[in-house]
């Protein structure tokens, strides 16, 4: 049912001609397996072969083998190579995931982070041999603090998540040293799940605000459950909705009054790079996502990172131990230091330190001006994908936008049965990621799409024509069955998500027989 | 406008047109004018890549990395194994590196598939049912299994042997501030949890006890007590494993391990100074609702041809949220990726091989270091690729005085491992280093703790 029109061309973000060799089933490592195969070679090392009985005592000892698989190397590449083949990525196409911010990453990132200079740097290392690595984490430090408008920064946290529970366990500590012990932590209902999460992970009760009829925080609602044992309130602005607080400084006001804090959910920060800044609108703590913001390469689900910047009052608290200037300003020599009141170490080490020194390289060729058009860019590609297509779809919030923007296929559903999930699936196979659907929870029907500012315009013009086609071909009882039973043309067919949690089957091991 | 945006003036014009508006800076008249930073970020200009290389180069030239110039001998949980050409090869192929987590299956088989096989692979070396798709590292792994022990059990007292890496206890700690669990320490003698030194199954009742396997002193340790204790007092039996040694070594699972954990670091990632590393987590399959982080399950498509998919996502943050089993949402997929693409490099013999051989070099280093005068060894259990020693000099002072000679000497330890004694040094020696290495590095030895 895909009809056979040549599409427009899309500047670089359409996958649709991408050549996914049939649809055969990739065998795994396992079956591929065949006993006496090897594809190892290790260094001639010339070490006495001491026999294992005489290095490992036997009540130590495996008994047998453990099975792995057994492949020639080219086996192994063949493989890996064809399971790449079966995989979407923002090489291959746009990636428009609203709240993901899946734009093109740069290879020089990726080039920065091979060179053994750093990547062969064993993190126990003294510091006079890593002299090198401690200045970039300094100096990428100091380039987050000014991008957010705070003191200081910890490049611990491995990722959003572990950001937000690191802000969460400052916050504890702020109060307690303070001599409070508060209880609450309020976050909007349009706020990403992890937030509740990290709440209640950093030993607080979740307090739910609701958003008012312009999908902003209800600032009235707000009030009303502020009071003295309240220790903050976690805000993504722009919110989950791609809408600008404009209240903000009123919410600070309020929140600041009873003696909270503010956190600031870093996931939308590319909106506002170079625009404005957190710490100029009243947060205490933010904590910014790399892999998003920074355009450090997602890796299919990680690794990222999530650095947590404060304000003066609260940097003794951070994790220890920090990377150093040693001396002044001027000085050339770094170490390490753990503040006076810190919470303690959040990572093995010293954070995704590959991750980072990406994210610095970003940064470095985006500089001033480059950073602020990023942020203008992704809100003009936004706003313009959302007033094309708000006939097409129901736009809950009609009013400008930031760097994403939510619709609904609400009347979409009514009318062909039609749902989000569908249009997604549909999306798919005109070569296009599919937007985030079902997020945030206070939308029906919900398609979040946040195009980035790598798209160009034929791209989403291009993603554009797709999505009012695939609406077009469900006024017909037809065309809404395309939908209803896409994809069609992708490696698998719609997966069978129930079974999998009815019949669990976590490893090869685990298969029926 | 930078080289990774494509657009151009004109495109600009029209996009604005079509908004409506005049210029970018109205696209932003929503948020309040006093909040607008006036002259913009105070940072450089953007620079042409060839010159942030060149910067980049030029702090990568301050560090003294692992290779020629600095022989490694430091482990602790960081090691210097092989990571082969087609490792990296793979790894770095950008359909796994660019790509987001894995929301639409239809177009992610790619990576399901490869984290299906990671988890597979990590079930069989650890001995237990179940894998996760990973962790952030060992410490954030340990911090988890903790969580499930304390949620399972419903008690909040969690006894922690001193042989786990004290960087993952730290961790543990902190995160403890949060959750209210009680962590507790089980001191070590000559290498080995000091079991007779702690009755805590009698005064409290312990949600979990965690022990390591080698742990963090290098040390093999009879595991059967720990589990005793366990059914005695019905916690849960955590096990920080190591993934290469446990090649040649009871797997935590023959144990008896309720849940395992490890750093997955030596399954084909560089030392990266730190990460990023892999976090396994993987357990008995009664604990499966439980399980942090993510799952990738078998099913099928609408075809019937088999398929993979994250399943039980009922436990996660973005469905559950504030009764979710873990907040954790970005974890380190390409790192999984990279862990199941080197074990299908090393397979059933390799990953015996290099165990084996690591053991084999540890115990020839170990002879000639305790050959030198004054060196004394810190434990007197069995140990495999790393071990502790007593120096007769300030152990930091020896590390500085060996990488000058070109070694990374190993890792010195803090007072609570090296005792009355003090100058603890732990070192760890891979697959990968030779007897000339090892030769050298025992006669530079001798002249530094001199």
């Amino acid at each position: 049912m895909v009809d056979d029109l040549v599409p427009a061309p899309a500047a670089g973000g359409r996958a649709a001609s991408a050549p996914l060799l049939g649809r055969d089933t990739e065998p795994t490592l396992f079956e591929l397996s065949e006993p006496g195969r090897k594809a190892w070679q290790l260094r001639t090392t010339g070490v006495p072969d001491t026999p294992l009985e005489e290095l490992v005592p036997e009540e130590h000892r495996r008994t047998d083998p453990v099975m792995l698989a057994e492949v020639s190397e080219r086996d192994l590449v063949g493989h890996f190579t064809r399971l790449s083949h079966r995989q979407f990525s923002v090489d291959l196409g746009a990636y428009p995931l609203g709240s993901c911010t899946m734009k093109y990453n740069p290879k020089i990132c990726d080039a920065v982070a091979t060179l053994p200079g750093l990547a062969d740097v064993h993190p126990a290392a003294p510091a006079n041999c890593t002299q090198g690595w401690l200045e970039l984490l300094v100096e990428l430090e100091a380039a987050l603090c000014e991008i957010t408008g705070m003191a200081a920064t910890t490049l611990q946290p491995a990722a959003g998540a572990a950001g937000e529970l690191t802000g969460l366990l400052l916050m504890r500590a702020w109060h307690e040293a303070a001599g409070n012990r508060r209880h609450k932590v309020v976050i909007p209902d349009s706020a990403h799940g992890t937030n509740p999460a990290s709440v209640t992970l950093g030993g607080f009760e979740v307090v739910t605000v609701p958003s008012d009829a312009r999908g902003c925080v209800d600032v009235d609602a707000l009030r009303a459950v502020l009071d003295e044992d309240v220790a903050g309130i976690m805000l993504t602005n722009p919110n989950t909705l791609g809408l600008f607080e404009e209240d903000i400084r009123a919410i600070a006001d309020a929140v600041h009054r009873v003696g909270g804090l503010l956190y600031y959910d870093g996931a939308n920060l590319n909106a506002i790079l170079g625009v404005v800044r957190p710490g100029d609108m009243g947060f205490d703590i933010v904590h910014l996502n790399l892999h998003k913001t920074f355009a450090t390469p997602h890796g299919g689900g990680g690794p990222g990172a999530g650095p947590v910047a404060v304000s003066a009052r609260l940097a003794p608290f951070l994790p220890g131990p920090r990377p150093t200037r040693v001396g002044d300003a001027s000085s050339s020599h770094f170490g390490w230091t753990t503040p006076e009141r810190s919470i303690g170490r959040t990572h093995s080490w010293h954070g995704n330190a590959l991750v980072l020194a990406r994210a610095l390289a970003y940064v470095l060729v985006h500089g001033s001006d480059g950073l602020r058009d990023v942020a203008r860019l992704a809100v003009l590609n936004a706003n313009w994908l959302r007033k094309r297509l708000s006939g097409t779809f129901d736009a809950p919030y009609d009013r400008p936008c930031m760097h994403e923007c939510v619709l609904s296929a609400s009347s979409l559903k009514r009318a062909t049965g039609v749902r989000a999930l569908d249009v997604a699936k549909r999306l798919l196979e005109e070569g296009f990621h599919s937007p985030t659907v079902y997020f945030p929870l206070i939308v029906d029907e919900a398609l979040m799409i946040e195009p980035t500012e790598t798209e160009s315009l034929q791209t989403l013009e291009a993603m554009a024509d797709a999505l009012e086609r695939i609406v077009a071909q469900c006024a017909t009882p037809e065309g809404a069955l395309a939908a209803l039973e896409a994809p069609h043309l992708t490696p698998v067919r719609r997966v069978d998500e129930a079974r999998a949690a009815r019949h669990l089957v976590p490893t090869y091991d685990a298969r029926p027989s | 406008m930078s080289g990774y945006t494509p657009h151009t003036e004109a495109d600009v014009a029209s996009m604005l047109e079509f908004l409506g508006l005049e210029s970018l800076d109205e696209l932003f008249s929503v948020v309040p004018a006093a909040l607008r930073l006036a002259g913009g970020l105070e940072l450089p200009a953007g620079l042409p890549e060839p010159d942030v290389f060149a910067h980049i180069e030029d702090l990568a030239a301050a560090n003294r990395p692992c290779g020629r110039d600095l022989v490694c001998f430091a482990g602790a949980g960081a090691y210097d194994h092989e990571v082969p050409a087609v490792t990296r090869a793979l790894a770095s192929r950008s359909e796994f590196v660019t790509s987001y987590t894995p929301y639409q299956p239809e177009v992610a088989q790619g990576v399901l598939q490869a984290v299906f096989e990671f988890q597979t692979l990590i079930a069989r070396l650890s001995g237990v049912a179940v894998s996760n798709a990973s962790l952030y590292d060992g410490a954030a792994a340990l911090v988890e299994a903790v969580n499930l022990a304390v949620g399972t059990t419903g008690r909040q007292d969690v006894w922690v042997s001193h042989g786990v890496n004290p960087a993952w206890r730290d961790v543990l700690v902190t995160f403890a501030a949060g959750t209210g669990h009680r962590v507790h320490d089980i001191p070590l003698v000559g290498g080995s949890t000091d079991w007779a030194a702690t009755a805590f199954d009698d005064v409290t009742e312990p949600g979990a006890i965690v022990v390591a396997y080698p742990n963090y002193l290098g040390c093999l340790e009879d595991l059967t007590e720990a589990r005793a204790r366990c059914d005695r007092s019905g916690a849960l039996l955590i096990v920080a494993f190591d993934p290469v040694c446990a090649g040649i070594l009871r797997s935590p699972g023959d144990w008896g391990a309720d849940v395992v954990v490890g750093e997955g670091q030596a399954l084909g990632m560089p030392l990266s100074f730190g990460g990023p590393y892999l976090g396994l987590f993987a357990c008995a399959l009664e604990h499966v609702r439980r399980l942090p982080g993510r799952l990738v399950g078998e099913t099928v498509d609408a075809e019937g041809r088999r398929a993979y998919v994250t399943t039980l996502r009922a436990r996660e943050q973005d469905i559950r949220r504030e009764k979710a089993t873990s907040n954790v949402c970005t974890n380190q997929t390409l790192m999984a990726v990279t862990a199941a693409i080197q074990l299908g490099w090393l397979g059933t013999t390799g990953i015996a091989e290099i165990a084996l051989r690591s053991a084999r070099g540890a115990r020839y280093c170990r002879d000639g270091l305790l050959a030198v005068t004054g060196v004394e060894p810190l434990t007197s259990a069995p140990v495999v690729r790393e071990f502790a020693l007593c120096l007769p000099i300030d152990a930091e002072m020896a590390v500085e005085r060996l990488a000058d000679e070109g070694f990374l000497a190993g890792v010195a330890l803090d007072p609570s491992y090296a005792g009355d004694r003090g100058n603890g040094l732990l070192v760890a020696v891979t697959e990968r280093r030779t007897r000339a290495e090892i030769d050298a590095f025992v006669s530079a030895f001798e002249k530094a703790v001199r």
